[in-house]
């Protein structure tokens, strides 16, 4: 016992140790014991008990955020819709229930059996979608033959409609079904297969915000997947509301007013930025979307040559035509090149270096100042002025009008147009820059392309002093619970370094345009407000001398029709830009859809335009620079 | 620390210096490596089937496994603190140290912070003081106190226990009220098993024993609802198979589906399908029983059985008798901790949610597991010492 010897004098204390180690080890026997029981002598029955032993988890899909207007209009909402989807973890007979289940969706067993295989790619325990927005008669049918269909489960799911039908289609956007590379996203890091995601317009850019977060039931299944009982429920958390700045009547009035036509418009707030209306036409139904397009729809919209999915307001890339002659002149004011009073004699063509280049009017203009050649649209004051002034200066002030730059309005896929300049065109081409260049350039020909909302941002600019704001479209955006998360302040992109004095004028022959008789919009001038604008028209072919572009000519060859405008001409509130494809001449045509734009934002009784347009010399055809000087 | 002063008067064949040097020595030769690497064994097997356990939560946060990592530190830096001060010293302090505790376990019937229905903590601020867990150590310390000056030869009278049981009751009653019927048990039992130790003379234990029993059938009336419920459930699992029998036989049917070599590294169905609640604290060796099977368990069995063993080898070797009583005491709570536990998850035993030592997550838990460990190899490494 050594050194312990001195206190270990209890009798027995050996045997005591030996006997508490001997319990130990015979209680630790006992488990043991126990352990080889359940885990080798009933392994099997407790095995295929984990195997029928189930939570079922069914996910409770969140109602995406609802879109309003500026005047709390509801845009986008949801409605219910029914889906099918399967549990694979407890199909036994995966064919036959296919089989047996297509009838029902009017889907080839096949085509479910490919929606299965792609889910389980995912997770074995998550419910896979095989049919969507199915109408209650089946979802009841399926419901009722729940026996004979185990592991089919059947859901309601929020899915978008639109009170509005088509109204602002392009804006919103629509959803689609999650993509397996999306998935793989961070962004998409909580999403399921299954889920519908934004795919374009504001349902793709305020995705974070609309989307919400799935809910979730926990249900206790027995063997055959019946629901036991339900165990929790989490629920689901909408989507945030989005408050636009659209005003929804006049968005409805402009699309309206283009009636069959093609093309894009664009009103916005002088004084802020914001858009009250953004027009793409052809449009289309995003309710085709809400659940699932048929492949055969798609491919109609695809191939449609008047191309209905793209938003034309902010993706159309159309030469501007005279409606750039706004710029041009603010250039040459600037430049000090021009003045007010500087005149030309327009005779209907000049010759720049050996060509000959024509004025739209083959008469000509006569003596023309700044004032007139804005209200008449003169092309040989544009010429002439263009080619002093040259290409640098002039590219330079227009784009500080915001032409030739994506100006952020928020969406996906803006264009930034084209502004060119001598070392743009060396980059593109490895060529220099030639007089004759700059003149069609100075009437928004040739290699300028700007977008309806590039145009509406710079008349915005010439009222306001010279400041390109950052269009806009979201107001807000608020919480369930009316918490706001987000609001859109004025924004300042730069300012245009403009004399008062050259925006003054450049404004007065705009004011001539409309409202002088032999402007080129006279024709659409409004009896109660007075609107300032500015017409264009830009070739889309290049054809030979005299030939027809006009309404009897091919459609695709006619010209594009273009109106710039602002309203009140004395108190500029807002600016609108309109292009209809095809439409022929600015005046005839775009005017129109501007002139109903302000109609409703001024609350006015639609007219008919007024009597005496008939005969008026309201188009301004520009001319074709390379045919007429060949 | 070093009583280096005292050696000299000891009989000895050496030189008084080389002594003194070789007794240095003797601290680090007597340390019990053994002890520490099952410890630490045991503890990283925990880890991994921590990490298995919650693989499938949400990834925000620290991870549990990382958390118990940390604890794991936190707990040898403890165990070795523990160890650096001569356990003799507890002797004296024993009791100061019981009043305290007691004194705590009525601050917090009076103003205890309460959660999910019990009030068991004394909110500090930066953290929660359970008195209730400090109470398993600080019992152990005071009956290791008293039976080495009580040391009876022939057993102690009924008489003689009356004391014992007092110190042991206090607490146990006042824990009861909180309500943590798992804590209070187990104090009972650790308190029994020194006791048990100490010698008991048979007519004693004959009294005991009925009184026990009378006492065992009497406490049911004094037992909450929902302690009665769980015990019946034990009984009959199947009796409410989604309420308070869920726990049982969801537990059982991962350790029974484990089978013979388990189903795999994170593979259990049963606890990656969130089927197992509280997977990661009381029903962790469920996780580990279902996934890696019978052979697995039974070697995690012989760890544990190697600690007990351990641990009675070092109060065998004590150099006095409280700290054999102190080491015994050491060793009987590490031992119920894991019967009550194992017995639990495997359907011995009605659940009373008592933690794995070492293997279930929990800050708590490997803090007192810990301070036993530290005390082990305090006794260990002072066998030679007077």
């Amino acid at each position: 016992m050594g050194l312990n010897s001195g206190w270990a004098e209890l009798p027995g204390l050996k045997n005591r140790f030996i006997f508490f180690s001997l319990a130990a080890a015979a209680i630790f026997l006992l488990l043991a014991l126990r352990l080889w029981y359940l885990q080798v002598i009933a392994a099997e029955h407790y095995l295929s008990l984990s195997e029928k032993n189930r939570i079922r988890y069914v996910p409770i899909a969140a109602p995406r955020g609802p879109v309003y207007d500026r005047n709390g209009d509801l845009l986008v909402d949801n409605r219910p819709a029914f889906g099918v989807s399967v549990l694979p973890s407890e199909v036994e007979e995966k064919a036959r229930l296919l089989d047996r289940l297509a009838p029902y969706l009017g889907v080839e067993p096949a085509e479910l059996a490919k929606r299965w295989e792609k889910g389980m790619r995912y997770s074995r325990y998550r419910p896979i979608p095989l049919a969507e927005d199915v109408g209650r008669e089946v979802m009841e049918v399926i419901q009722e033959n729940g026996v004979s269909l185990p592991g089919v489960l059947t859901e309601v799911r929020p899915v978008r409609s639109y009170p509005y039908g088509e109204t602002a289609a392009h804006l919103f956007g629509y959803l689609g079904e999650i993509t397996e590379r999306e998935i793989q996203e961070e962004a998409y890091r909580d999403y399921r297969l299954g889920e519908y995601v934004g795919k374009v317009g504001l349902e793709k850019t305020l995705e974070s915000f609309l989307h919400g977060r799935e809910g979730q039931r926990r249900v206790e299944v027995d063997v055959k997947g019946r629901e036991l009982r339900l165990l929790r429920t989490l629920e689901p958390v909408p989507g945030n509301r989005v408050i636009l700045t659209l005003q929804r009547d006049m968005q409805q009035a402009a699309e309206k007013a283009f009636a069959d036509q093609a093309g894009a418009a664009v009103a916005l707030d002088v004084r802020t930025g914001e858009v009250l209306a953004l027009v793409s036409r052809p449009g289309f139904d995003p309710a085709l979307f809400a659940s699932g397009i048929s492949g055969e729809q798609w491919i109609g919209l695809l191939q449609n040559p008047r191309h209905p999915l793209q938003n034309k307001a902010i993706r159309g890339q159309y030469p501007p035509g005279s409606t750039f002659k706004v710029a041009v002149a603010l250039a040459a004011l600037r430049a000090g090149v021009a003045t007010p009073a500087t005149s030309v004699n327009c005779e209907g063509k000049v010759t720049i270096g050996n060509r000959e280049f024509r004025c739209w009017k083959r008469e000509g203009h006569g003596v023309t100042d700044l004032k007139k050649a804005l209200k008449e649209s003169c092309d040989v004051w544009f010429y002439k002025v263009g080619i002093d002034l040259g290409i640098d200066r002039m590219s330079a002030t227009v784009r500080e009008l915001g032409l030739g730059e994506t100006l952020g309005l928020g969406l996906d896929g803006e264009k930034g147009g084209l502004i060119p300049d001598r070392a743009w065109k060396r980059r593109r081409f490895g060529a220099g820059w030639y007089d004759g260049e700059t003149a069609i350039a100075a009437i928004g020909q040739g290699y300028v392309l700007t977008t309806p909302l590039q145009l509406a941002t710079m008349t915005a600019a010439v009222v306001n002093g010279g400041k390109v704001l950052r269009p806009h479209v979201v107001k807000r955006i608020e919480d369930p619970a009316g918490q706001i998360l987000f609001e859109t302040a004025p924004e300042v992109l730069h300012s245009a370094a403009l004399p008062e004095a050259a925006l003054r004028t450049v404004r007065r022959g705009m004011e001539a345009v409309v409202n002088e008789p032999g402007g080129t919009a006279w024709s659409s001038r409004l009896e109660e407000v007075r609107f300032a604008g500015k017409t264009g028209t830009s070739q889309v072919v290049k054809l030979k001398g005299d030939s027809d572009r006009g309404q009897d000519a091919i459609y695709q060859h006619r010209d594009h029709a273009l109106f710039i405008a602002y309203a009140p001409a004395d108190d500029p509130q807002l600016a609108v830009a309109v292009v209809v494809e095809h439409g022929g001449h600015g005046g005839s045509a775009a005017a129109p859809v501007a002139r109903a734009i302000f109609a409703s934002y001024f609350g006015l009784e639609p007219k008919p335009e007024t009597a005496d347009a008939a005969g008026d010399p309201a188009a301004d055809p520009a001319i074709d620079p390379a045919a007429s000087g060949d | 620390m070093r009583p280096a002063t005292r050696l000299p008067t000891r009989p000895s064949t050496r030189l008084p210096a080389e002594i003194e040097k070789m007794f240095d020595r003797r601290l680090l030769t007597h340390f019990d490596w053994m002890l520490l690497l099952l410890i630490c064994l045991i503890a990283a097997i925990g880890m991994v089937n921590l990490y298995s356990a919650t693989s499938s939560w949400d990834p925000s946060g620290t991870p549990v496994y990382v958390k118990q990592a940390y604890w794991l530190g936190i707990g040898l830096l403890i165990a070795f603190t523990v160890c650096s001060v001569d356990y003799r010293h507890l002797e004296y302090l024993g009791f100061i140290f019981y009043g305290i505790n007691v004194a705590l376990l009525l601050v917090v019937l009076v103003a205890g912070k309460t959660t999910m229905g019990a009030t068991r903590w004394i909110d500090l601020g930066f953290f929660n003081l359970q008195p209730s867990e400090v109470m398993k150590i600080v019992i152990i310390i005071t009956l290791a106190r008293h039976f080495s000056e009580k040391g009876h030869s022939s057993g102690h009278t009924l008489r003689e226990l009356l004391g014992p049981f007092l110190l042991m009751g206090v607490p146990v009653l006042l824990i009861m009220k909180q309500p943590d019927l798992g804590t209070s048990m187990l104090l009972l039992f650790i308190g029994t098993t020194i006791i048990l130790f100490a010698g008991v003379r048979r007519s004693a234990l004959a009294v005991l024993a009925f009184f026990g029993l009378a006492g065992a059938s009497g406490g049911w009336f004094l037992l909450h609802d929902y302690q009665k419920e769980r015990i019946r459930t034990f009984l009959d699992p199947e009796r409410d198979p989604l309420g308070s029998g869920y726990h049982i036989i969801q537990s059982k049917i991962a350790v029974g589906s484990g089978g013979f070599f388990g189903k795999g590294y994170m593979q259990g169905t049963q606890s990656q399908l969130s089927f197992l609640p509280e997977r990661h604290t009381d029903f962790a060796f469920s996780v580990f029983a279902e996934e890696w099977g019978f052979v697995a368990c039974l070697l995690l069995l012989l760890l544990y059985l190697l600690v007990i063993f351990v641990g009675i080898y070092i109060a065998r070797r004590a150099t006095d008798r409280f700290g054999m009583y102190l080491a015994l005491g050491v060793v009987a709570l590490l031992f119920w901790h894991i019967i009550v536990n194992l017995g639990m998850v495997i359907g011995l035993l009605p659940v009373v949610g008592v933690p794995l030592p070492l293997f279930s997550y929990g800050g708590t838990s490997m803090v007192t597991t810990m301070i036993g460990v530290g005390l082990l190899l305090n006794v260990g490494m002072r066998r030679f010492m007077f």
